[in-house]
C-alpha cells in the first residue's frame, strides 16, 4: 500500500544491522520514555495526586492490554499493511471467554479458546490479504463491521454477569504487581527479541521494507504475511483476555476507539508507517505514554473529551517526524 | 498501488480503453442485474418495501452517504483514500450547532462556518498528503481521530437542539415531488459525473491512479489536483453534515461515526478499483442504491441493523473479491486475443 516511496532509501533501510537505523530507533524510545517521566514530574508537581502509587499503577495498568495489542499491530504494520478490526476482535473474544466462563468452561479453558479464536480470525484476515491479494486496509474494515455487527446482534449488547471468582486474572497481583504488567512486559521482550534475531522476524522487515528485494532473496511474501496475521491474533487474544478479565463484569460491546488506540501506539512508538521499521518496545512505552497523558488530563482539569484529538495530534506529530528523518536519510544517502 | 506501472503504460491507447469500458460496462450491467434481483427478493419479504412512499423516503438516507461518495470516487480512483469523512461529518456538524446556539451566530452563518469547517478539514489532509508525502492511509486516519476528538471536544459530548423549522426544510421537505436532499445528490452526482467524462482535470485523475510518475512527467499537475479531491471530500463532508443535522434537527459528536465504511462499500462496489485507475461515478450512485435497498429491505424483513453490517462489511470483501477476479479473467482473454503483446 505505500510501496510507492523512493527505493533506494528503503533499500537502505531494510539493511537490518545498519548502525544509523539502531541509534534512531534507540531515540525514538528513549525519547517516548523521556516524555513519560516529564509528564509524571510535571503533572505531579501540579497535582501530587497524580503520582499518588494508585493513580500511577493505573496509568501503568490501564493500558497494558492496549500494549499487549499493540505488539501485533506493530507486526502488521512493519510488513506494510494495517489491521483496523481488532477493537471488534477484542469485543468479540472478550465476550467468548466470559460466556464460555460463565457456562461452566473449565477457566484455563476459557482463558485459552479466545485466544486460538482470535488466531483462527487472523488466518482468515492473513488469508485475505496474503493469497487472494485485497488490500488489508479493506479486509480489515469488512471484518470490523462484520465482527462488530456479528457480536450485537448475537449478545444484544447484554452485560455478562456473575463471573466465576477465579476468572479475573487481569486482577491477580502476584508480588504486588498486577497480572496485566507481567504479560505486557513479558511478551513485549520475546516479541523483541523474536523480531530482532529469527529469521522469521527479519523476513517481516524484508516483505515491509522492499517487496520486491524480499522476493529475490527466496523469502515466501504471503508465508510471511499469514505468520504476522495469525501472531496479530494471537496478541489480540491475549489482549482481549486481560481486558475481559480486568473488571466484574464484561460489557459485550465493541470498547470504541480501542483500534485507533492500538494503532497510535504502534505508530508513536516509531514503528515506521512505511513499513520495514519499527520496534515493539517502542509500542509499549506509547502506550503506557497514551495512558499517562489521558489520566494527566483529568488532573490538570482539561475535560477527557480532548482525549481523542491529543491522540490524533501525537500521531501526526510522529507520522511527521518519521518523514523528516526519511527525508534527511535520502539527502545523507545523496550526499 | 503502485503495481506494475511498465505493464500499464505499455498498452496503448485505443485498447485501454476499450478494455476499461468493456470492463466498467460489466460491472454496472453486474450491479443493475443484482439491484433487481434485491429488488424482487426483498419485495417478497415484505409488503411494505417495494412502495413509492417507502422507496421515496430510503432516498432521504442515501443521500448523505452519497454525497461523500462522489469525492471518495475520485479520490479511490486516482489510488488514495479518505478515512476520515466521518469525522468530518461530525466535527461540522457540530461546528454548525456550536457556532449557532453557543456563539450566537444566525443559523445561515453557522451553515456557513459547518462548511467551511468541512473545507478546511478536507484541506489539511490533503496539503500533508501532496505536500508532506504522508500516505492518504494514514494521515486520513490520524486526522479520523483528530477531528472526532475536536468534535467530542469542542462539543463536550454535549448535543445541540431547537432549530427553526425552515433549517428543516432541506433533511425533511420536499420539492417538485422528491425529498429535497434527493435533488440536491441528483444535481452534485451529474456534475461530478461530467467532469470526471468530460474534463482534463477528470481524466488525470485516471492517469494519476494508473501510474502517479508518469501523470507527473506529462505535465499533470498532480499535487494540486490530488489537493483539489482531498478539500472536495471536505467539502462534501461539510454539505452531508448540514443535510444530517436538518435531517435529524439535533447535532451530535457521534454523527457520522462509521460512514467511511458504507462509503467506501458503495465506491468499491460500483466497479472503482480499490488499486486506482478505473471508477464510474454511475457506478458509485448504483454502489449507493444498492447497499441502501440492501439496509431498507432487510430491516423490513426484520433483520436488525447490526447483522446489516455484518452484510455491508462482507459485501465490501465479495465486491473486491470479484472485482480482482474479473479483472484477472479478462486479463487473460484479452492476453490469448493478442498473443503479439509483451507481457512481464
Amino acid at each position: 500500500m505505500a510501496a510507492t516511496a523512493q527505493p533506494l532509501v528503503q533499500a537502505q533501510r531494510s539493511r537490518p544491522a545498519s548502525r544509523f537505523k539502531l541509534s534512531s530507533l534507540l531515540s525514538q524510545e528513549v525519547i517516548l520514555a523521556l516524555a513519560i517521566i516529564i509528564i509524571i514530574v510535571v503533572v505531579g508537581s501540579v497535582n501530587a495526586r497524580y503520582v499518588s502509587e494508585r493513580n500511577l499503577t493505573s496509568i501503568f495498568l490501564g493500558n497494558a492490554y492496549i500494549a499487549v495489542a499493540a505488539i501485533g499491530m506493530s507486526m502488521v504494520i512493519i510488513s506494510g499493511n494495517i489491521d483496523v478490526s481488532v477493537g471488534s476482535l477484542i469485543g468479540v473474544l472478550a465476550t467468548l471467554s466470559g460466556t464460555l466462563a460463565v457456562n461452566g468452561v473449565p477457566i484455563w479453558l476459557s482463558w485459552v479458546i479466545p485466544v486460538f479464536a482470535g488466531m483462527l480470525v487472523g488466518a482468515v484476515i492473513g488469508f485475505f490479504v496474503a493469497y487472494l491479494k485485497i488490500p488489508s486496509i479493506v479486509v480489515t474494515l469488512g471484518f470490523l463491521s462484520i465482527l462488530k455487527g456479528g457480536l450485537i446482534s448475537i449478545t444484544n449488547g447484554e452485560w455478562i454477569r456473575d463471573l466465576p471468582d477465579s476468572f479475573g486474572l487481569a486482577q491477580e497481583r502476584p508480588f504486588g504487581i498486577p497480572m496485566p504488567v507481567y504479560f505486557m512486559i513479558v511478551l513485549t521482550i520475546l516479541a523483541a527479541l523474536w523480531m530482532r534475531y529469527s529469521a522469521t522476524g527479519r523476513a517481516i522487515y524484508a516483505v515491509g521494507g522492499n517487496k520486491e528485494a524480499a522476493r529475490l532473496s527466496g523469502i515466501s511474501e504471503p508465508r510471511i504475511l499469514m505468520t504476522v496475521f495469525i501472531l496479530n491474533g494471537f496478541f489480540v487474544g491475549i489482549a482481549s483476555i486481560l481486558f475481559a478479565t480486568q473488571l466484574e463484569i464484561i460489557q459485550t460491546a465493541v470498547p470504541a476507539g480501542v483500534e485507533l488506540l492500538i494503532i497510535t501506539a504502534a505508530v508513536v512508538g516509531g514503528v515506521s508507517i512505511l513499513g520495514g521499521t519499527g520496534t515493539v518496545i517502542g509500542a509499549m512505552l506509547a502506550a503506557i505514554l497514551l495512558s499517562a497523558i489521558g489520566s494527566a488530563l483529568v488532573f490538570i482539569n482539561v475535560s477527557p473529551f480532548w482525549l481523542r484529538a491529543v491522540q490524533g495530534v501525537l500521531i501526526l506529530m510522529t507520522v511527521l517526524a518519521d518523514l523528516l528523518r526519511r527525508r534527511r536519510n535520502q539527502a545523507s544517502l545523496k550526499g | 498501488m503502485s503495481a506494475l506501472p511498465e505493464t500499464k503504460a505499455l498498452d496503448d491507447a485505443p485498447s485501454f480503453s476499450e478494455r476499461l469500458s468493456s470492463a466498467l460496462f460489466r460491472q454496472e450491467g453486474v450491479l443493475v442485474l443484482i439491484g433487481i434481483v434485491a429488488l424482487v427478493v426483498l419485495a417478497f419479504g415484505s409488503e411494505n418495501f417495494l412502495t413509492v412512499d417507502n422507496l421515496l423516503n430510503q432516498t432521504r438516507f442515501l443521500a448523505e452517504i452519497g454525497l461523500i461518495a462522489l469525492p471518495m470516487t475520485y479520490i479511490i480512483i486516482t489510488g488514495g483514500i479518505d478515512l476520515s469523512v466521518g469525522a468530518i461529518v461530525g466535527v461540522s456538524a457540530i461546528m454548525l450547532g456550536v457556532s449557532w446556539q453557543n456563539w450566537g451566530l444566525p443559523l445561515e452563518l453557522a451553515i456557513v462556518v459547518c462548511i467551511i469547517t468541512g473545507v478546511i478539514a478536507g484541506l489539511v489532509n490533503g496539503l500533508f498528503i501532496v505536500r508532506v508525502g504522508v500516505p492518504p492511509l494514514i494521515m486520513t486516519l490520524a486526522t479520523l481521530a483528530l477531528y472526532r476528538g475536536l468534535a467530542e471536544g469542542i462539543s463536550e459530548s454535549r448535543s445541540v437542539r431547537g432549530y427553526p423549522d425552515w433549517f428543516e426544510e432541506l433533511g425533511q421537505g420536499s420539492a417538485l415531488g422528491l425529498p429535497t436532499q434527493l435533488w440536491v445528490l441528483i444535481i452534485f452526482a451529474i456534475l461530478f459525473a461530467v467532469v470526471l467524462a468530460r474534463t482534463t482535470f477528470g481524466r488525470s485523475l485516471y492517469a494519476i491512479g494508473n501510474n502517479e510518475l508518469g501523470a507527473r512527467f506529462s505535465g499533470i499537475p498532480v499535487g494540486r489536483n490530488k489537493l483539489i479531491i482531498y478539500s472536495l471530500s471536505g467539502l462534501m463532508a461539510g454539505i452531508a453534515a448540514w443535510i444530517f443535522v436538518s435531517r435529524t434537527t439535533t447535532t451530535r459528536s457521534d454523527y457520522g461515526s462509521g460512514w467511511e465504511l458504507d462509503v467506501i462499500a458503495a465506491v468499491v462496489l460500483g466497479g472503482t478499483s480499490i488499486f486506482g485507475g478505473t471508477g464510474t461515478i454511475i457506478g458509485t450512485m448504483l454502489g449507493i442504491v444498492l447497499i441502501q435497498l440492501l439496509k431498507n429491505g432487510l430491516a423490513l424483513t426484520g433483520v436488525t441493523s447490526d447483522a446489516t453490517i455484518v452484510i455491508i462489511g462482507s459485501v465490501l470483501i465479495l465486491s473486491i473479491l470479484i472485482n480482482n477476479y474479473a479483472g484477472a479473467i479478462f486479463g487473460a482473454l484479452t492476453r490469448r486475443l493478442r498473443p503479439t503483446q509483451r507481457n512481464p
